[in-house]
């Protein structure tokens, strides 16, 4: 693989550009894998990376319905925060949030990261004690967060309005240290880098079954033919019940649309991401200038990735309210991702009924700020068999009752 | 040099005098001129600089799908940014300044860009900026955000100073396009009798048709328009709108419009925009076709326009954008613009016709005008920079080696026509690709589809392919027809329009000029001309393997402009595919998303905003406290009384008065917001069974029983207190933040699982004031007011009764949250105010005193009393608050008994409810931890505890909390350690959490 550089392009531009690779390859799959991943949008391509990296296995195939990175990874608001309440979560994403650090050096692929400071808005009493308490743990969990008042909010973005007659703004839980990353960029990044392991990226080939033998995985259907494989990954955000049900089990989930919007370009406004959980709505401001607007899940299920107005429209009231400057911009594009919610609103990263099958699953409305920390806790998990990163997360935690319940400090996970 | 013609224009004939401001110039137009047009007219061809290498950027087209000529309008609270100038029409003292460039629009820094270019091409930024690792947040960064962005930003100070509106509308069939064919289709389906709402975007009816000429049963069509418009008027079940746009089509026919209702006049009073939320049987788009430049070096240099845009402002404003206009094509429409020109007595140098045939009738018209035509031809490259100075002529087969330069100030272009298919594929409706028209057009076979199975949307005119007159008349009249009669219309008997036929040449794609053009000319060639994605762009990224047409999108940002791609998708993904050596239709398009064309965030958010944003819950006591000194504190839609302060006083102060007051004489609480659920019918007793995790169906007349609701997961959800009002009725009291969601709970059991069984709920918070009368002298003032028997005997704890006090219909509860001796009193809310004044009045001479939520927290606390929300998060159950005594045994079933067997809800290690005494005496910070030795797999501090509830108690002087702690209550007198954020440590005392009255002494008297 040609490295990518400042002087890999001055190189190339002297030739027009004729030189450059393809970013991945486009192979035909094999008859067998050691491992198949099902989706590559981040988190599969993440798993798949980790796999090889961390554990050289890199006979690998990453199968893919659409095009790589086209779900969740290529529709989502690009936060990434690590400032979780639970001690599960708060391992898993601050793993994350610390890979994303070093992610565009790792995979020399520039996704991007820019740590512009995350910063959750309390807008009743509640939400104080619940961010103060957050604060407290994160403390504990090594997540460097700080309570702030409304002064210093103010300070860091000045096109809030602290004294809204609805909602005055009473200070926030701030994490300087998180920020947003260029989503596209991750998922393609991860792509050139396992492709460049020798794995195979198989996109247009949808699985339409899982092959089991005495209860073991031996393999998938798929529209490109039969691939056998000894362990099977599914990492298929939005549609991760439907793969369950093809290997023959349930899982205790929903899958839900999740509505966000962009605004037309601006000059820079806001540099940083808030979220105002309270009105449900969270809103930061991209390299291109749009602002961009995150709002919640559709009441209903849904497998269609379209966009519905009543959440933009609650969303946008509300936020206006917080960043009255909002109200003469105007929306550019609205759309709707397919989002696997569980009953606690946590994750999946799991073994299952079959053997030698795993899912990663159930990332709700804040999986892209995972995918680095989800991709490596699963590789672990595949490799391994355990990894500390998941051990609280699988899917029997339902039977036991054991939630892991982040609705506790804020509304709404993001 | 562009400029008004003498001849005028149809929009603007007649029209006043009006002045704008363009970049501190001030500027004439004319009433009728679009901003675009009046630019024009003023000889402004150059409106602005492109997003990545800040090139000249001048108007290229004369509608919404303009690309360029976006501007700030506005000064300060009235400022709006990226507004464009071809859909917004002049007024007097307009003003806008133009966009992305420093300092001028002629002279941009940013400019340098352009001769980067090489080192710039598309993704470039994903292979730099890698190393140092610090630099990309503190310098790459912060540079490209502040050279991308477009206008600016609105200031943070402003305030929109407009309103906005919704509205709610039913129709059968929607109509949406208000050129020939949606006046067409909204004119057959009105006669099948149904209900129309016919919308266009622009001020004016009609469309393309009366600039592009033809005739319609033997009338020029620009008449039969005006006849159509007059027809449509005068029927009864027709609704017709201008300035309004379809913006999106959603699930089950939900369509949104977009009404631009002040835009125009800002001087007039009402909402500036209106939303329409349209629930319509059928949807017509009519929605027209949008002209495809054409792929040439140096298509973006100001002067170089759409043909057909070329024609409407000569047409419709009487503008012309240059003396010498070359033109060239690829079909046979643009010929009507050389011919148009040529009539108003403008030089038309030449037709360049890509197509070695060239062109059918149109094209014989133009060469008898003397019009010097070169067939299968193209412009090899654009001379000029700020300004189209000339064009070099080559062979469309070779590689654009020049013929001739010819000199020219204006390019007219012409790649073709494309339908406008976004409100079809808005909801899923799909397309196919039609080869002998080269564009994408619905496909009839695959409509959005309703829940019945049946497609909702249909097409009409040149939306569905039909590009000549002749044909999309009767194409249009058709779909209304069609419409009408699936929405339930008659079958209507109308003769069809006849459009009288032409003869035209058909379309040949060309997706580059010329064929051959080499790297130079195609890194010269724009496709995207405001985010600045050029041929060279697509095919590297088809070369690095973004061959989805969406990663080629993502990749190089084609079409992720503000016009969202109206001009550059086709031919982008044109190219994509000529680069992967598939056919179009392989590679398919991008997703249409809503809106249309982007609409103000003002508009979406309506009329609720400020103060009647989310209405404000107040309780017939809020003037009275709002007087009084109320601290006020949000608690959900309501406004509490935190504290009272007299004058003086610090909040913390006041509630430490409180708190002995009421200790020690006599407190008054408004408890109003407290959720009131009466629950009736002969199934009450066996729902609230259900509902609660203690025995309700047992509770006796008269009696009063504090009972607990679980989730179907076992966790605690609310509590409060039930009082058996008669045998089949029941008034559940709920936390104030669980009125609704309590009620919503009930209800969604009763509908959904119970249904059969005879109970009704209804939500009665709102119906009466409730008021705690609490403290020692709490008998003494209710019975000075008198009017029924308050004591021991009569009205035991835990019992309730109907009567009167002091004149009052009342409801005394005998219940306590503080344990002392206290009465809830409801009486209808329109009393509430006389009642609380009453009680304070009398109350005077016993120490009467309001209190706030500060210090109902604090009492309760004193008293080890949960609190939701506090000691409970979602996450635990009643065993951990030490309420086994409330879990029924007896119950077969209730909501959360199944789920309080799983595994871990039995864990014995569990943290559970305890007090916490600081060894300091000083106040535990809110949301400790407690920590114990070491760190878990994941490095985090081993955390075994935490502090629910915090207060300092002016009572026992020290502050008191309650926490719950890993195996706390076998814990009693240990101390433990709470961290704090800074990583000081403050040691407490585990205790019991009854530290007040723990006999219950003073509340039982």
């Amino acid at each position: 693989m040609k490295r990518y550089s400042a002087f890999a392009v001055a190189r190339e531009a002297l030739r027009h550009h004729t030189g450059w690779e393809r970013a991945w390859r486009s192979p035909e799959p094999k008859a067998k894998y050691d491992v198949i991943i099902v989706g590559a949008g981040g988190h599969g391509l993440a798993t798949a990376y980790y796999l090889g990296k961390n554990f050289g296995i890199t006979n690998v195939a990453v199968i893919e319905k659409g095009w790589l990175g086209g779900g969740n990874t290529g529709r989502n608001t690009t936060i990434i925060r690590s400032n979780y309440l639970q001690d599960p979560s708060a391992a898993i994403y601050e793993k994350s949030r610390s890979l994303y650090e070093t992610l565009s050096q790792d995979l020399n692929y520039n996704v991007m990261f820019s740590p512009r400071g995350v910063l959750m808005l309390a807008q009743t009493q509640h939400e104080i004690r619940g961010y103060k308490r957050t604060a407290h743990a994160n403390a504990l969990q090594g997540v460097p967060t700080e309570w702030i008042e409304p002064g210093k909010v103010k300070e860091i973005c000045p096109i809030i309005e602290l004294n809204g007659p609805r909602y005055p703004v009473l200070g926030g839980l701030w994490q300087a240290r998180g920020g947003t990353a260029r989503h596209d960029a991750v998922a393609w990044g991860y792509a050139r880098a396992c492709s460049d392991m020798g794995m195979d990226i198989i996109q247009k080939c949808e699985v339409t079954g899982v092959r089991t033998e005495g209860g073991k995985v031996v393999g998938v259907d798929t529209t490109k033919g039969a691939i056998e494989c000894d362990k099977l990954g599914g990492v298929v955000a939005g549609h991760s019940s439907v793969l369950a049900e093809m290997a023959g089990f349930r899982l205790p989930m929903e899958s839900v649309a999740l509505q966000a919007l962009v605004s037309e370009p601006i000059k820079p406004a806001m540099d940083i991401v808030v979220m105002a959980n309270t009105v449900h709505g969270y809103l930061s401001q991209s390299d291109k200038g749009e602002m961009v607007i995150g709002g919640g899940t559709d009441g209903y299920n849904n497998y269609t990735q379209r966009g519905s107005f009543h959440h933009v429209e609650e969303t946008v009231r509300a936020l206006i309210e917080t960043f009255p400057m909002l109200s003469r911009l105007k929306m550019l594009r609205q759309w709707g991702g397919i989002v696997d919610v569980t009953g606690d609103r946590s994750p999946m990263l799991t073994k299952t009924p079959v053997e030698g099958m795993f899912m990663n699953c159930g990332w709700g409305t804040g999986g892209f700020k995972a995918i680095p920390g989800s991709g490596w806790a699963m590789a672990e998990l595949m490799a391994k068999g355990e990894s500390p990163l998941t051990e609280e997360f699988s899917m029997w935690r339902f039977k036991e009752g054991k939630f892991i319940d982040e609705s506790v400090a804020a509304g709404v996970a993001h | 040099m562009s400029t008004r013609l003498k001849t005028g224009g149809r929009f603007t004939d007649g029209g006043a005098q009006l002045s704008f401001d363009f970049n501190g110039k001030k500027l004439k137009g004319v009433e009728g001129d679009t901003l675009a047009s009046a630019l024009l007219a003023n000889d402004q061809m150059m409106v602005g600089r492109s997003f990545k290498y800040h090139r000249p950027r001048g108007i290229v087209a004369s509608g919404g799908e303009e690309p360029n000529a976006l501007f700030n309008m506005g000064g300060t609270d009235d400022f709006e940014p990226n507004q464009r100038a071809t859909v917004t029409e002049l007024f007097d003292g307009l003003k806008i300044t133009s966009q992305n460039h420093w300092p001028s629009l002629e002279f941009d820094i940013g400019a340098i860009n352009k001769h980067l270019s090489r080192f710039l091409p598309a993704g470039f930024y994903y292979k730099m900026f890698i190393h140092p690792r610090p630099l990309w947040k503190h310098v790459y960064e912060p540079f490209i955000r502040q050279s991308a962005g477009l206008g600016k930003a609105p200031r943070a100070q402003d305030r929109d100073p407009d309103t906005y509106e919704h509205f709610y509308h039913f129709t059968d069939v929607m109509v949406v396009g208000g050129g020939v064919a949606g006046l067409q289709a909204a004119y057959a389906a009105a006669l099948t009798g149904v209900k129309v709402l016919l919308v266009e975007q622009t001020a004016h009816w009609g469309g393309r048709a009366p600039v592009d000429g033809g005739e319609v049963d033997g009338l020029p069509v620009g008449n039969y328009v005006d006849n159509l418009v007059a027809e449509l008027s005068a029927m009864d079940n027709v609704t017709m709108r201008t300035r309004m746009m379809g913006a999106g089509v959603y699930d089950h026919g939900y369509v949104l419009g977009y009404e631009r209702l002040r835009d125009h006049q800002p001087a007039e009073i009402g909402p500036r925009h209106r939303l329409w939320r349209i629930r319509a049987a059928q949807i017509v788009t009519a929605t027209g076709a949008i002209e495809r430049p054409l792929s040439f070096a140096g298509n973006d240099v100001p002067g170089v326009m759409l043909a057909g845009a070329v024609r409407d402002y000569a047409v419709n404003f009487g503008v012309s954008i240059g003396d010498r206009t070359v033109v060239v094509t690829n079909n046979d429409d643009a010929y009507r613009t050389a011919i148009t020109l040529k009539g108003l007595g403008l030089d038309v140098p030449c037709i360049i016709d890509a197509r070695a045939g060239g062109g059918g009738a149109l094209a014989e018209d133009a060469k008898a005008l003397g019009i010097r035509v070169e067939n299968g031809k193209a412009i090899a490259k654009v001379k000029g920079t700020k300004r189209v100075t000339g064009v070099s002529l080559c062979v469309q087969a070779g590689e654009g080696a020049e013929l001739e330069e010819i000199a020219c100030d204006a390019v007219a272009m012409s790649g073709g026509w494309s339908p406008v298919v976004h409100l079809w594929s808005h909801c899923g409706g799909k397309l196919i690709w039609d080869e002998q028209q080269s564009h994408f057009r619905p496909d009839a076979e695959r409509p959005p589809m309703g829940a019945t199975g049946e497609g909702f949307v249909s097409v009409a005119g040149s939306a569905n392919g039909h590009l000549q007159l002749a044909e999309l008349i009767g194409d249009a009249h058709g779909a209304g027809l069609a419409a009408g009669r699936a929405a339930g219309g008659n079958a209507a008997k109308a003769t069809i329009p006849e459009g009288a036929p032409t003869s035209e040449n058909p379309v040949e794609p060309v997706w580059l000029m010329p064929q051959g053009a080499g790297i130079k000319l195609r890194s010269k060639t724009w496709l995207d001309y405001q985010n600045d994605v050029k041929v060279s762009d697509v095919q590297l990224a088809a070369q690095e393997g973004f061959e989805s047409v969406e990663h080629a999108k993502r990749y190089t940002t084609l079409g992720m402009a503000t016009d969202q791609g109206k001009l550059s998708n086709i031919n982008g993904l044109a190219v994509l595919s000529d680069a992967l050596g598939q056919p179009i239709p392989q590679t398919g398009t991008t997703t249409f998303r809503p809106p249309y064309t982007p609409i103000s965030m003002g508009a979406i958010g309506g009329e609720a905003r400020g103060k009647v944003f989310q209405p404000l819950r107040k309780t017939p006591l809020y003037e009275w406290s709002d007087t009084h000194g109320s601290d006020w504190e949000p608690v959900g839609a309501w406004r509490r009384p935190f504290a009272y302060l007299q004058p003086g006083e610090s909040v913390h102060d006041a509630v430490n008065r409180e708190v002995k007051n009421t200790r020690e004489n006599l407190g008054l609480l408004d408890a109003s917001t407290l959720g009131k659920l009466i629950v009736k019918g002969p199934d009450a007793g066996k729902f609230l069974d259900m509902l609660y995790t203690n025995m309700m169906s047992t509770l006796k007349v008269g009696k009063c029983r504090y009972g607990l609701m679980c989730s179907e997961n076992g966790f605690l959800i609310d509590d409060g207190v039930v009082a058996r009002l008669d045998e089949e009725t029941f008034l559940c009291h709920t936390t104030t933040g669980g009125a609704d969601t309590i009620h919503g709970h009930m209800e969604e059991w009763l509908q959904t699982e119970w249904w059969d069984w005879n109970v009704y709920v209804a939500n009665v918070t709102e119906q009466f004031a409730q008021i705690a009368v609490v403290g020692p002298n709490a008998r003494k003032v209710l019975e000075k007011l008198g009017g029924m028997d308050v004591s021991k005997e009569a009205l035991a704890f835990m019992e309730w009764a109907d009567g009167t006090i002091g004149g009052f219909d009342a409801r005394v509860f005998r219940i306590s949250f503080s344990g002392e001796l206290s009465y809830e009193i409801a009486v209808p809310a329109s009393q509430g105010l006389a009642f609380w004044e009453a009680l304070i009045e009398a109350g005077e001479e016993f120490g009467a005193m309001p209190y706030g939520t500060e210090t109902l927290h604090i009492l309760r606390a004193e008293k080890g009393f949960i609190m939701i929300g506090d000691e409970t998060d979602g996450t635990v159950i009643p065993q951990d608050l030490n309420l086994h005594w409330a879990l029924s045994k007896k119950k077969e079933d209730y909501l959360g008994k199944r789920a309080h067997q799983r595994s871990h809800m039995a864990d014995t290690d569990r943290w559970k409810l305890v007090g916490l005494e600081t060894v300091d005496k000083s106040v535990l910070p809110d949301g400790a931890y407690a920590v114990e030795e070491g760190v878990n797999a994941n490095g985090q501090r081993n955390m075994f505890g935490r502090v629910t509830s915090t207060y300092y108690s002016a009572n026992l002087e020290r502050g008191i909390a309650m926490g719950l702690v890993k195996n706390g209550p076998d814990r009693m007198g240990e101390v433990i350690e709470f961290p704090k954020t800074d990583g000081t440590i403050i040691k407490a005392k585990i205790v019991d959490p009854v530290i007040y009255d723990p006999e219950g002494a003073k509340q039982n008297v």
